[in-house]
């Protein structure tokens, strides 16, 4: 609290100066370089269907492990920032969401695309993209080192309380069955607790076989459930790519520019939209459903909506980007991530020696600020790159699936071999594969699988932490105001579709009774 | 008519069973881990607070509940969606043509290395899959794998599984 009690202005002029140091570390031309190719790579990895942000980066993951780790995160974030490009491509083109956030960008991004109006619905989508990742980043900025002094305060039972919250959010803003979402992320925990026990060093779960010793690595999960899992999906469905084509002219851009600064209202409340479910752990596409939705309630040509409007567009890009965006806010301050891609870079962070969470701002301010500053200026690169190379990235597409689909699973196969040199994690995505695939069909999630694989081990560290130091009383999850309405939060987000459910029964039991005495007065 | 019907009930599984089966089947890793958890240990210990199997057996439990709910609904109240069908015979044979391929390539990195698996590979598939000219899948085959191996072994420095092909060229 003595940090945080300093003036407001003071802050800001430090987190100013702090982020100009950052840009002067991320601005070497071996940095900007990096995030030129990060982008490209991005994209690239953004269209083809099988490549998704979270496992193409946890295959190009070993590629950094020789470079200083500000290098790397940039390389690796500005592919995150490529993939959430290039999943707009796809939809408009193709009417194939490349990325589960854009399939909002489908609805009326497609019908756009077979009017003839291909370039507007990609200039639009692109430029949303950017308004929505740049305030985000903005936010990040301002809100980080806020977050993170406040964390600073934060002991194993708040810890503990975080990621009660984290995992509640999913239960609670699942669209499906709570239940299924329930099975998906214990068995995520039950597969993140295999190994060594951590506190006392005691075996677990490994039954005996030697190569459980080390536990089952998450980026293991991202490259079998996301990449042969979305392979398996595709293949089954004999996938076979029609598309627009398209062709991007300055003019048009700036026509389309022109187009969208009225549609500044669906922007801001679609950027609040996006970092609030960035931050809590909603995700992307969540974010980008309801800011399509809240578009189509609001706007006076809310019946065209499906029929190629181009304010149908905006709305879900710029929430999906800014909540992509945003789900590094937890990532950097306390160590969890708010998306499976968040979960791959942070294991990138401890894979070259950083410890994620509060301190990093005090220890490593020079890799923090970094970051931050790559992110403004990866979005730049990227809206320069994407506008620029569409025709390009499109043609990819064109490509016979019977070439892609072997040259993904060999990326594939290499990418799970290099995280531990050995070929029983080549097996295990192959395993990893079938259940994403099966999983995939039956709709279970995989965002809190592959989260509770990652964030396992320390939301029981800090259960059991918080445990012992009160001699196993429970009420230490409730001994102060913060953990306290931390877990009250959490407890209402899990029991939230039994709430709703019974407050939607209740409604119609009122309506009825009114109809009733309704009835009987007459 | 009866020709047709093999076409019209090309069913292998629906997805109310598939629901039914996962449910169980995760049910059932739940009780072994559980039992496991029992094993080494999952109450309060003096020196260390909850024990190892403590944290295992919350979640276990919490799974095997929550796939007890899944299988009931699927069995008990089935949704529409649940009555269609978990894959079609074709689909089926589609996936079976990649992973069974996929499987054998994995095996062969072993003994080949990871470079001359992938080659054939990307070649084989290319050719069964979608019908492409040997030519052109001999040349995307030995390209890619080639492309990898500069990528990976000089620039990067990330040895890969070698075979004995790259030991003959001196790797």
């Amino acid at each position: 609290m003595i940090a945080g009690s300093r003036g407001n202005g003071g802050a800001c002029v430090e987190e100013i100066s702090s982020l100009m140091q950052g840009f002067a570390v991320a601005l070497t031309p071996f940095n900007l370089l990096l995030m030129a190719i990060g982008i490209t790579l991005g994209v690239i990895i953004g269209v083809l269907p099988g490549l998704g942000g979270a496992n193409g980066v946890a295959i190009l993951l070993p590629l950094t492990f020789s470079m200083s780790p500000t290098s790397a995160i940039i390389m690796l974030s500005c592919i995150y920032w490529g993939a959430l490009f290039g999943g707009a491509i796809t939809s408009v083109l193709f009417n194939i969401p490349g990325e589960p956030w854009s399939v909002a960008t489908t609805f009326d991004g497609h019908p756009m695309a077979r009017q003839g109006r291909a370039d507007e619905a990609l200039v639009a989508a692109f430029t949303s993209s950017f308004v929505g990742a740049f305030v985000a980043v903005l936010m990040i900025t301002f809100m980080a080192p806020i977050v993170a002094r406040f964390a600073l305060q934060f002991g194993p039972a708040e810890f503990f309380a975080v990621f009660f919250l984290t995992f509640a959010s999913f239960i609670g803003m699942s669209k499906g069955s709570p239940f299924k979402v329930i099975a998906a992320m214990c068995l995520g925990f039950a597969l993140g607790a295999v190994g060594l026990d951590k506190m006392t060093g005691t075996l677990r779960l490994t039954f005996g076989h030697d190569e459980l010793l080390s536990g089952f690595d998450f980026l293991i999960a991202v490259i079998g459930l996301f990449g042969i899992g979305e392979i398996l999906t595709s293949i089954e469905d004999g996938l076979k790519f029609q598309g627009a084509h398209a062709k991007m002219r300055l003019s048009s851009v700036l026509t389309t520019w022109r187009k969208l600064l009225p549609y500044w209202a669906t922007s801001i409340r679609s950027c609040l939209v996006g970092c609030w479910m960035g931050i809590t752990p909603g995700g992307a596409t969540p974010a980008s459903f309801m800011a399509y939705g809240l578009a189509k309630r609001f706007s006076p040509n809310g019946k065209n909506f499906g029929k190629g409007e181009i304010e149908g567009v905006i709305a879900p890009e710029t929430a999906a980007h800014a909540a992509g965006t945003s789900a590094l806010l937890p990532m950097i301050t306390l160590g969890i991530p708010g998306s499976p891609t968040a979960a791959v870079l942070l294991g990138g962070l401890m894979i070259w020696g950083l410890q994620p969470g509060p301190m990093l701002f005090v220890e490593q301010k020079e890799f923090v600020w970094g970051l931050i500053a790559s992110m403004y200026l990866g979005n730049i690169a990227g809206l320069i790159i994407v506008l620029t190379c569409v025709p390009l990235f499109a043609s990819i597409l064109r490509i016979p699936f019977a070439i892609i689909a072997p040259v993904i699973l060999v990326v594939c196969a290499i990418g799970a071999y290099t995280v531990h040199n050995s070929m029983f994690d080549v097996w295990m995505m192959l395993v990893f594969g079938i259940i994403g695939y099966i999983f995939n069909k039956l709709e279970y999630p995989l965002a809190p699988l592959v989260l509770a694989i990652v964030l396992g081990d320390k939301a029981e560290e800090g259960f059991r932490q918080a445990l012992l130091s009160s001699q196993g009383d429970l009420s230490i999850f409730f001994s102060n105001w913060l953990v306290g309405s931390i877990m009250g939060l959490g407890i209402v987000l899990l029991t939230w579709p039994l709430i709703s459910g019974l407050f939607a029964m209740l409604t119609r039991r009122n309506a009825t009774k009114l109809a009733d005495s309704g009835a009987a007065g007459e | 008519m009866h020709e047709h019907e093999p076409a019209s009930d090309a069913t292998v599984v629906s997805v109310r069973a598939m629901d039914i089966a996962t449910a169980l089947a995760l049910m059932a890793l739940a009780i072994i881990v559980m039992l496991e958890c029992v094993e080494i240990g999952f109450g309060w210990s003096e020196a260390e607070g909850p024990q190892a199997g403590f944290f295992p057996f919350i979640v276990c439990a919490a799974l095997a509940f929550a796939s007890l709910i899944n299988a009931l609904q699927a069995a008990l109240f089935p949704t529409e969606d649940q009555h269609g069908d978990f894959v079609s015979i074709p689909g089926l044979g589609r996936v079976a043509l990649v992973v069974a391929p996929l499987a054998a390539y994995i095996f062969a990195i072993g003994y080949v290395g990871i470079y001359v698996a992938s080659a054939l590979f990307i070649a084989i598939f290319m050719m069964a899959f979608g019908k492409i000219p040997l030519v052109k899948s001999l040349a995307v085959g030995v390209g890619v794998p080639l492309a990898l191996f500069f990528m990976f072994e000089r620039w990067f420095l990330v040895p890969l599984p070698k075979g004995p092909l790259e030991a003959m060229l001196g790797y």
